[in-house]
């Protein structure tokens, strides 16, 4: 069974970055349920946004030369934990089924690329492949009584043709695992809502408008942690959580986890290991509430 | 009628629907974005869901009926083509199955081609990340950052953040050139070259 969940494994610049506790806890959650990541020998960056707003085919083919490296692997799909990495590589590969295009992208790269290899997200295997029954029976502390909400972020499922997982408008995956886990889901209407993407920089006014209504919307819902799987949305909501305060006259204080991050405590993996200590708002208290199973045995 | 809406009428912009239409643009949009515009009936779904319309100066419906009349230095001088973040809410929810992120992003295309940037600081954004990524094949954040910096002048942009990102190392301070990072510039640089032909 572990030979079928092998996959080539791209971290996205972010992850060696930013969101290293997003690639920290992936590859430990990984391991744990007994899938194998092989990373991409080489990789380099998709392009992210700024590429696809200058360019299209250029945009594909700083994605096609990952996907040509994954193709020497041998193995038939691609895992990547960061919807903006998992956007561009599946573009890419869906705009090259379209022989011309393909074309104009391997004219701009050294090494051919057949276009052989899908992509998916690391949340789309662990639900497709793997399964929530087997995180289920792999939990060993339960998440219980902590309420969470699931935020996808605007890109993991959309646009459904292409992305091809889980609801487009109200996307379950992280919602089930959450379950799982014994968390408290609580339902999150803006689950899909822009956060404000990469304009935190440039046009910090957008994410503070966007991002806190997010924060709103979570603290109004009674939930005491915000979960997700994008490094710019964890960023947005936690590292601007501050900035969003002041702006608002707001007094947010609410921990944004990875979901790898909540799934790897639950399975009993160590906080460290997790890399807990990167998160800007403490999640310490939150985690507080989270009941001993000894003491809800009682 | 409030004064809103008074403002509104006072507003509208005649288009001559006679003499005015830029055909070739239209032809132009739709071939490279794969996408037929004269598909849009002006239901606005698009700009009921868009999360950016609060700072777009021209809503995505009306860019989509602008498109439809020709109207290409309307369209390439707004402000919107350069906020819109690709959400894909347009895109997942119009009813006629068109792809309006994608027109939004190939309008953007030809503003960047043909010289019309009505928001500076994002495109500076857009080139110093891709610059950091033809120096060392995948970006390096901090250095993006420090690049954009430097070239708006903007010193205090997130300056207060700083010492959190810092202290707790949420950051990588030093770049990861990657082996292949020629082969990266390469590709970035024979886009240019195309460009420029």
């Amino acid at each position: 069974m572990s030979s079928d969940l092998t996959y080539a494994y791209y971290p996205g610049c972010s992850g060696l970055s930013t969101s290293k506790d997003y690639d920290e806890s992936t590859r430990a959650i990984c391991t744990a349920l007994g899938l194998t990541l092989q990373d991409i020998p080489d990789w380099s960056c998709c392009g992210s946004t700024p590429a696809h707003t200058v360019d299209h085919v250029l945009s594909a083919a700083l994605s096609a030369r990952n996907l040509a490296l994954a193709e020497s692997m041998g193995v038939d799909t691609i895992i990547t934990p960061c919807p903006s990495c998992l956007t561009n590589l599946k573009v890419a590969g869906h705009r090259m089924e379209k022989d011309s295009f393909k074309q104009e992208v391997n004219a701009l790269l050294d090494t051919h690329c057949a276009n052989t290899v899908v992509t998916k997200s690391v949340l789309q295997v662990l639900v497709e492949d793997l399964g929530v029954q087997r995180i289920e029976e792999a939990v060993s502390k339960p998440l219980k009584g902590l309420k969470v909400v699931p935020y996808y972020g605007c890109i993991m499922n959309r646009p459904p043709e292409v992305m091809n997982f889980d609801d487009p408008e109200n996307p379950m995956a992280m919602d089930r695992i959450l379950t799982a886990l014994g968390a408290d889901v609580l339902d999150f209407p803006l689950k899909v809502e822009c956060c404000g993407g990469s304009y935190g920089v440039a046009r910090k006014d957008i994410v503070i408008r966007l991002s806190g209504k997010l924060l709103e919307l979570a603290r109004d819902r009674g939930a005491d942690a915000i979960v997700t799987a994008c490094p710019l949305c964890q960023m947005n909501l936690d590292l601007r959580q501050a900035q969003i305060n002041a702006a608002l006259k707001e007094t947010f204080d609410l921990p944004v986890f990875y979901y790898t991050q909540l799934l790897g405590l639950a399975l009993g993996l160590r906080q460290e290991e997790m890399l807990l200590k990167k998160l800007v708002v403490k999640p310490w208290k939150v985690l507080g509430r989270i009941e001993e199973p000894e003491a809800a045995a009682v | 009628m409030d004064d809103n809406n008074k403002q509104s009428v006072v507003n509208m912009e005649c288009v001559r629907l006679d003499s005015g239409i830029d055909y070739g643009f239209i032809d132009q949009v739709a071939q490279e974005s794969e996408q037929d515009p004269a598909l849009c009936y002006q239901c606005g779904n698009c700009t009921a869901g868009c999360p950016y319309t609060f700072v777009y100066d021209i809503p995505v419906h009306k860019i989509m009926r602008l498109l439809q009349a020709g109207q290409k230095n309307t369209i390439l001088t707004s402000h919107s083509l350069w906020l819109c973040a690709t959400c894909e809410s347009c895109t997942t929810r119009c009813p006629n199955n068109i792809d309006v992120a994608r027109i939004m992003d190939v309008l953007r295309h030809m503003a960047r081609r043909e010289g019309h940037v009505t928001e500076k600081r994002v495109k500076q954004f857009n080139d110093s990340f891709l610059k950091s990524v033809t120096k060392h094949g995948r970006v390096f954040e901090l250095g993006t950052l420090t690049s954009y910096v430097s070239r708006t002048g903007r010193f205090w942009t997130d300056a207060e953040l700083g010492p959190k990102v810092l202290a707790k190392g949420k950051i990588a301070t030093r770049a990861h050139d990657i082996q292949g990072k020629d082969q990266v510039a390469k590709i970035i640089n024979r886009f240019l070259g195309d460009e420029k032909k």
